[in-house]
């Protein structure tokens, strides 16, 4: 019975199937029929695994009859973001580059995944290399909006918030660089989250920008991302920038409230909001404080320079990570005459164009002559961002603020101005420069901006915390999660 | 080679060596020379999308002893992305350090003593290797390149000199010491053939007491020969150059060993700039100071204390001149038999002895050779009861068969060449040649040689020629 099994959280889904009272093959037959229904319209995969979710699954059940316990996740179906490698499995990028690509091993996620006995159902679109914030330069095509077709997922991790909000997953994992997994989760209506640099593991992550790339979870709740984090979260040796420290279990402080807590709404990540963000954001204010937290305004004023200093450095950073695609090891190649002028050739036709953009601004910033006064430049701001929030911090255990300062957004009606785009990332940034866990909440929905329609869309509110302060994070989150209207 | 009068060369080399770890440096494939093409090669070696590095502890430790061994202020460091494309380079740009070395400010004193100050010492991953076949060998002419990634990711220290050298003899002094140090302490196999140790040289020359010139750094020097082939070679261009008026342009050279001369590779203006900056998937090293310090401690002798422990043994116990012996210790110790020349020295050998026959006759090494059957063995030559060749080849026999020298002695001696071998090989002599005999008991001095050759023959050498004569002399008073 299509979508019988639908209404069950992941962590409900799991214990179901552990306990042998519902069959993994069951959950997955029920998602592959809800994308086999709906994922034309959506195009939240870039490649349904049918059959190796299938055969995930059976092994699942197999293991359930046979009195083993296959993991916290068993037998949930989670879609994975294209540019985390599976092996064997074509791992794209969404890159004309890398179309065809098949990794000889695998993401350390992905590995963690597999171990908690979660079956993987598909990949999910992106903008090329991550690269956007609206899965509108996928080489693969645009996902659409589950809540209105005619709009944008968010992005870059588009395709995983899209598949989680249509029911296609109950999980999802996305990577965050500027905000690529809160605003499209903000955008769809869905839990997302960004974990403090160096919780996750990003060994098998193609990379964007390095110093800010992070693996998080998508779900349909605050405890169903809480237990997708503990699960793909924790010190791997494999990835030198890993926090060498077990990860804590977060079921308590789901529960614990926010009587006490002191949070603040950071004013300048608010300023620009439109009016419907704006006033939900307030509301989650106001219900925070009703809730018996101290609610004050907040300042973090270097947050402001976060965009500038952002789209210096992981252009920077992406220029030199996205050297590697020259067609001589892997991916695409172009024909040539000789090797160098087939690396032109191949780049050239490989890469998109906001990709093709963004090389040749980080090669610029940190070209001799320039490199102090931009990358460098840059840096500087970082230092300024993460000095703020330190001391936002000494006064606050969370901030909060919009996710993103719009409602999801017409297809196409910002691909022609980059600038534009640019700006969906405003409020996400500054926690991704400080490298601080930070997450989207649905709170409330809103209008498509000034037109007086609706509200039909989803608001997302953000909750920021301190370096490795998920706890105080989720249980903002979790309180939100509870009173959003 | 000599420049003109009143001009001098200014040296400063790069050396890189690779070091002796298993694995490479930021992954686990293994750290090996040769093997088929693009066996020694692992996913993160091939820098394929989505992998990280993951630093080689032993790498850093063996980087660390050679800071330590050149006098550097080991420091804390951090990795740094060079960002230009190359297909033999996976990632198209190696981690490597630039604005914070491992080791810094150090020196190295030559054998002359004269110290060359050392700028840095650091840590960085090698490239693969490129095949452009067709077209010169060049890559934009070439009809195809092949490239082999079994050296990429292989760990290099390099070590960078001051412009302190002023000469190709002091550029190969400086190199041969620098080698003798990495072998010994284990960091290099210094093998110049392989290519696991290779120099660039920054060459400018000068008018003496004038400011440093424009430089062409020099690239290709596979050997110590050619190091100072290619020194000379580039100090007297740029000399005749600048004497003509000429300017010198700052400029990449590659050494032509066949051709014998460099040739110009890129003018250094139009170089690639390279785009350092802080490599974001490593994290800074920082070597707890109590681990440097157990590195310090297990550091071995370096081969200068241990040419100057030999030297010192030696002067005590020889009248000569240990002085003129010099070269011979440092071959003795960049050949490890230091040791053994020590003990037999201790043991009372005679120094020129022992070093003589290490030098010409342990090349191949000392197999089952102990010490002290070394040292009676020369103690027996000394005293002239064996000859220098009878020593050579005992020192055959113990070196393959072990066992102390009296033992090997007297199997040698007791065989043709003893005393009473002698005498009777003598005797039959006589016998057979009775008319020469006669001769020469009445004085024909020539046929002496006649005997001495025939008891050789019957011998095949191995009779004592003193001992031979003075078995003639004696009969022949009789």
């Amino acid at each position: 019975m299509p979508g019988e099994l639908m209404g069950k959280s992941a962590v409900d889904l799991a214990a179901a199937i552990r306990a042998g009272e519902i069959s993994a093959v069951a959950a997955a037959e029920e998602r592959l029929a809800a994308i086999v229904a709906r994922d034309s319209e959506i195009s939240a995969f870039t490649q349904v695994l049918n059959e190796a979710a299938l055969e995930a699954a059976a092994s699942i059940d197999q293991r359930v009859g046979a009195g083993e316990d296959p993991g916290p996740l068993a037998g949930v179906p989670v879609a994975l973001k294209d540019n985390l490698c599976t092996r064997g499995i074509p791992t794209t990028c969404c890159s004309r580059i890398l179309e065809g690509w098949k990794p000889p091993y695998e993401a350390t996620v992905v590995s963690r995944l597999r171990e908690a006995g979660a079956v993987a159902i598909g990949k999910t679109n992106l903008d090329e290399f991550a690269m956007g914030s609206s899965t509108e330069n996928s080489a693969f095509g645009t996902t659409r909006n589950p809540h209105d077709l005619s709009r944008v997922p968010g992005g870059s991790s588009g395709g995983s918030a899209a598949a989680v909000a249509a029911d296609f997953a109950p999980l999802a994992l996305g990577s965050d660089t500027g905000g690529s997994i809160r605003q499209p989760a903000a955008l769809c209506g869905v839990v997302g989250v960004k974990p403090t640099y160096g919780r996750v593991s990003r060994y098998g992550l193609i990379a964007f920008a390095s110093s800010l790339d992070q693996i998080g979870p998508f779900a349909a709740s605050v405890a169903d991302a809480a237990t997708l984090l503990e699960v793909i979260g924790g010190h791997d040796p494999a990835d030198s920038t890993s926090i060498p420290k077990a990860m804590p279990s977060f079921s308590e402080c789901l529960k614990r409230g926010v009587e006490g807590m002191r949070i603040g709404l950071v004013a300048e990540l608010s300023d620009g909001a439109d009016p419907d963000v704006a006033r939900r954001v307030s509301e989650a204010a106001d219900a925070l404080a009703d809730g018996g937290a101290v609610m004050e305004e907040a300042s973090v004023p270097a947050a402001k320079f976060g965009l500038s200093a952002y789209y210096l450095i992981a252009p920077a950073e992406a220029s030199s990570n996205l050297a590697r695609y020259d067609g001589v090891r892997y991916g695409m190649r172009a024909e040539a005459s000789n090797a160098v002028d087939m690396n032109i050739a191949t780049r050239t036709a490989g890469f998109g164009e906001e990709v093709k953009r963004r090389i040749m601004l980080g090669t610029f910033a940190l070209s001799a002559g320039y490199y102090d006064a931009y990358y460098g430049k840059a840096l500087k701001v970082r230092t300024l961002i993460i000095r703020d929030f330190d001391r936002a911090y000494e006064r606050f255990d969370a901030l909060i603020s919009p996710t993103s300062p719009t409602t999801a957004f017409e297809i196409g009606s910002r691909t022609d101005d980059p600038l534009e785009m640019y700006l969906s990332d405003v409020c996400t940034v500054p926690s991704s420069l400080a490298g601080h866990p930070a997450m989207s909440v649905p709170f409330g929905w809103g209008s498509a901006g000034s037109t007086g329609d609706a509200d039909n869309l989803p608001v997302g509110v953000q909750v920021m915390a301190p370096a490795l302060g998920e706890e105080a994070m989720f249980q903002v989150g979790a309180f939100l999660e509870s009173v959003a209207p | 080679m000599k420049l003109p009068e009143g001009w001098e060369a200014v040296l400063g080399l790069e050396v890189h060596a690779e070091l002796l770890t298993r694995t490479k440096l930021f992954s686990a494939s293994p750290n090996r020379f040769g093997g088929e093409p693009n066996t020694h090669i692992d996913p993160v070696s091939l820098g394929l999308p989505g992998t990280l590095p993951v630093v080689n502890l032993h790498a850093v430790e063996l980087a660390i002893r050679v800071g330590l061994s050149l006098n550097c202020d080991v420091r804390p460091s951090t990795f740094a992305r060079k960002n230009y494309f190359y297909p033999d380079m996976p990632k198209n740009y190696q981690i490597s350090q630039y604005e914070d070395p491992i080791n810094a400010d150090g020196f190295l004193e030559l054998p002359s003593g004269k110290r060359i100050g050392i700028v840095r010492a650091h840590l960085e991953e090698d490239t693969g290797k490129s095949t452009h076949v067709g077209g010169g060998g060049r890559i934009h002419e070439a009809g195809y390149s092949l490239i082999d990634y079994n050296r990429a990711g292989v760990p290099l220290i390099e070590i960078v000199s001051a412009p302190d050298l002023r000469s190709s003899d002091e550029a190969k002094e400086y190199v041969a010491e620098l080698r003798a140090i990495l072998v010994a302490i284990g960091a290099s196999d210094g093998k110049m053939e392989e290519g696991s140790l290779r120099v660039d040289a920054n060459i400018s020359v000068r008018r003496i007491g004038e400011g440093l010139g424009v430089r062409c750094e020099v690239k290709n020097v596979n050997s110590l020969r050619s190091l100072g082939r290619a020194i000379d070679y580039e100090a007297q261009r740029q000399a005749k150059l600048l004497e003509e008026g000429g300017e010198v342009s700052q400029e990449t050279h590659h050494w032509d060993e066949d051709e014998g001369k460099t040739r110009s590779l890129r003018s250094k203006e139009g170089e690639t700039d390279y785009r350092y900056f802080l490599e974001p998937d490593l994290v800074p090293l920082a070597p707890d100071p109590e681990w440097i310090e157990e590195i310090r401690a297990a550091l071995p002798a370096l081969p200068a204390e241990r040419r100057k422990q030999l030297a010192d043994k030696a002067s005590d116990n020889s009248e000569a001149d240990i002085e003129a012996d010099m070269s011979s210790i440092a071959a003795i110790v960049s050949r490890d038999q230091d040791e053994l020349a020590l003990a037999a020295i201790t043991t009372e050998a005679d120094p020129q002895l022992v070093f003589k026959h290490i030098l010409n006759n342990l090349a191949d090494g000392t197999g089952k050779l102990d010490a002290t059957a070394f040292a009676e063995l020369l103690r027996a030559e000394a005293a002239g009861d064996i000859s220098a060749s009878q020593t050579k080849t005992i020192l055959g026999d113990l070196v393959a068969d072990g066992g102390n020298a009296a033992e090997a002695i007297a199997a040698r001696t007791s065989d043709t060449t003893g005393e009473s071998e002698l005498e009777t090989l003598l005797d039959e002599l006589i016998a057979q040649h009775s008319d020469e005999w006669q001769r020469f008991c009445e004085g024909e001095k020539k046929l002496q040689g006649f005997f001495v050759g025939q008891i050789m023959k019957a011998t095949r050498g191995q009779a004592d020629g003193q001992a031979t004569a003075k078995l003639l002399a004696q009969r022949k008073k009789d």
